[in-house]
């Protein structure tokens, strides 16, 4: 790891400017669990840290108004135990309360998640030289691609990567038609979180639209009553601590005994969080059965290409998002 | 000079053999115990990185000192502060043996930069006993054989206590849940979810 500078600030503004200034070396630090990580790998090589963990206010969560609001700085744990979003919005307790452990969820942020980098194996092991990696190494290839490609995704990749986006909150979050408060240079913007995210194309370097000196400050919800028919289910290679093979997150806006809307968001399968719009369309209007959840499903798959070893995501995948669906509606009061 | 064959090799702690790195003398003649303890204990190096200063409490005791802005609170504790407890398993936070708590939350010191833990409260396996002996925590560890090798255990027990502390800890499949950042690789885990059950009513939740 290069020696490096390390400033803690109090204020957004106050971080941008020491952003600024210390040039292009300079990254913000958070809780640190993704990008100290990397720069242990070394992968990420920072100069200069620029720590946004305390700002004035930014672990603020609020459930009063017509959105739910996290802070950026917003603690993993206090945002998946906090009572209002235990009880009425479990789609995204849970999909907090299923990532990490207990330990990485008291410093992890609600912000910092959203920018996660893959896991992809060849991303992760192989900045010494061993493997390419246009992520790591614009243009200089995917080892991934026809390699031990497991882990690797079946929906969204490009010729140049097939890397898997690794979040749970993020997907959940997509699935409720999030909003991502950003603050920059020219003060604050919100997108909704689908924009957040670059498909790999040719350029899997380039992985979020966020700019070079924004900050993730907050996030919000819309509050609705599919939050509470709803649930994030996450498939592993062991029960708890491990990135999603596979997960889906579902609400359902319900019409009694029918769907209204369905919301559905694929992880651990695609190169961005996915939203499963084809399962929503084959949902809506109808009654829930276990038949009808799975043609929802499979819906969602059917542009999903498999490479050597990762066929069986397409399978568990609709199959995981059938029993998320049927979850989510037996949740419907 | 005298003959190491006269000297009691159980004069050495394992500490002492770990620190210096002699357990290679075992097995040949011993060295004097005089020249160990000469080497034991932390051996505070030069930083060569920027240094930021850092004024923190380390099991209640105020401490303040130098350090490489790089530094994990990991590599501090154990390499400047001589708390050897809480282990350097895989440095990725992946398997919970640097479990220490900060500000009363369990956290994975590989994964914490030590600037961050300015002005904040930390206490390892070293600052939990109790005037009166152990933490009940670590009692039940015993109690139940709740290690075989030992060396998650320092992490495994801070990891404990604030399991309980959170509330986590009301059934055995719970007590599995939010204990799952803790790997045991000798496989005590069925003893471990024993002693915190044991200890949880002794524990009062923070």
């Amino acid at each position: 790891m290069k020696p490096l500078s390390y400033v803690q600030v109090r204020t957004a503004r106050e971080a941008i400017e020491a952003f600024v200034a210390a040039g292009e070396s300079a990254r913000y630090i958070a809780g640190g669990t993704n990008l100290y990580d990397l720069m242990k790998l070394g992968i990420e090589k920072p100069a200069h840290l620029i720590d946004i963990a305390d700002l004035d206010g930014a672990n603020r969560i609020d459930t009063d108004g017509d959105r739910l609001f996290f802070g950026g700085a917003a603690l993993m744990a206090d945002v998946a135990e906090h009572p209002v979003v235990r009880d009425d919005y479990p789609v995204l307790a849970e999909s907090l309360s299923k990532a990490a452990s207990q330990q990485l969820r008291n410093m992890a942020t609600v912000g910092g998640n959203l920018l996660q980098r893959t896991r992809c194996p060849y991303f992760r092991n192989g900045a010494d030289g061993t493997y390419p990696c246009n992520k790591r190494e614009p243009g200089s290839g995917c080892a991934a691609i026809g390699g031990i490609d497991r882990s690797q995704a079946v929906l969204g990749a490009s010729a140049a990567c097939n890397a898997v986006s690794p979040g749970d909150w993020p997907v959940a979050l997509m699935a409720m038609d999030a909003a991502v408060e950003l603050q920059g240079l020219d003060g604050t913007r919100v997108i909704p979180i689908s924009e957040l995210y670059r498909p790999p194309s040719r350029t899997p370097h380039l992985e979020f639209t966020i700019g070079r000196e924004e900050i993730v400050t907050g996030i919000s919800v819309p509050k609705t009553a599919a939050g509470r028919n709803s649930t994030y289910l996450k498939v592993r290679d062991r029960e708890s601590y491990a990135f999603a093979l596979v997960s889906a997150a579902v609400a359902l806006e319900m019409d009694g005994d029918r769907v209204r809307q369905a919301h559905v968001a694929l992880g651990g399968v695609a190169t961005v969080p996915w939203r499963g719009r084809p399962a929503e369309a084959v949902l809506r209007g109808e009654t829930l059965d276990r038949g009808r959840a799975l043609e929802a499903a499979r819906a969602a798959f059917a542009e999903a290409r498999a490479g050597r070893h990762n066929a069986f995501k397409i399978e568990l995948g609709a199959r995981t998002l059938a029993d998320a669906i049927i979850n989510a509606g037996s949740r419907n009061q | 000079m005298p003959d190491p064959q006269d000297r009691q090799p159980f004069d050495l702690t394992r500490r002492q053999v770990l620190e210096t790195g002699t357990i290679a003398s075992l097995t040949g003649a011993m060295l004097p115990t005089a020249g160990l303890a000469q080497q034991a204990g932390p051996q505070p190096s030069p930083e060569n990185g920027m240094t930021v200063h850092l004024s923190f409490r380390v099991n209640g005791r105020p401490t303040a000192l130098d350090i490489d802005a790089r530094a994990s609170l990991l590599d501090l504790l154990r390499e400047r502060l001589g708390l050897v407890g809480a282990k350097k398993g895989c440095d990725h936070g992946q398997c919970g043996a640097c479990t220490v708590h900060m500000d009363n939350r369990r956290v994975a010191s590989c994964l914490t930069m030590a600037a961050k833990a300015d002005g904040r409260d930390v206490t390892t396996i070293e600052g939990i006993a109790r005037a009166n002996g152990l933490h009940p925590m670590q009692q039940a560890f015993i109690d139940h054989d709740a290690l075989q090798c030992g060396y998650c255990t320092p992490g495994q027990i801070m990891a404990a206590i604030a399991c309980v502390k959170e509330g986590h800890a009301s059934t055995p499949e719970q007590i599995k849940e939010y204990m799952s950042g803790n790997i045991c690789r000798c496989g005590a885990y069925v003893g471990i979810v024993a002693a915190i059950e044991q200890a949880a009513p002794q524990i009062e939740r923070s």
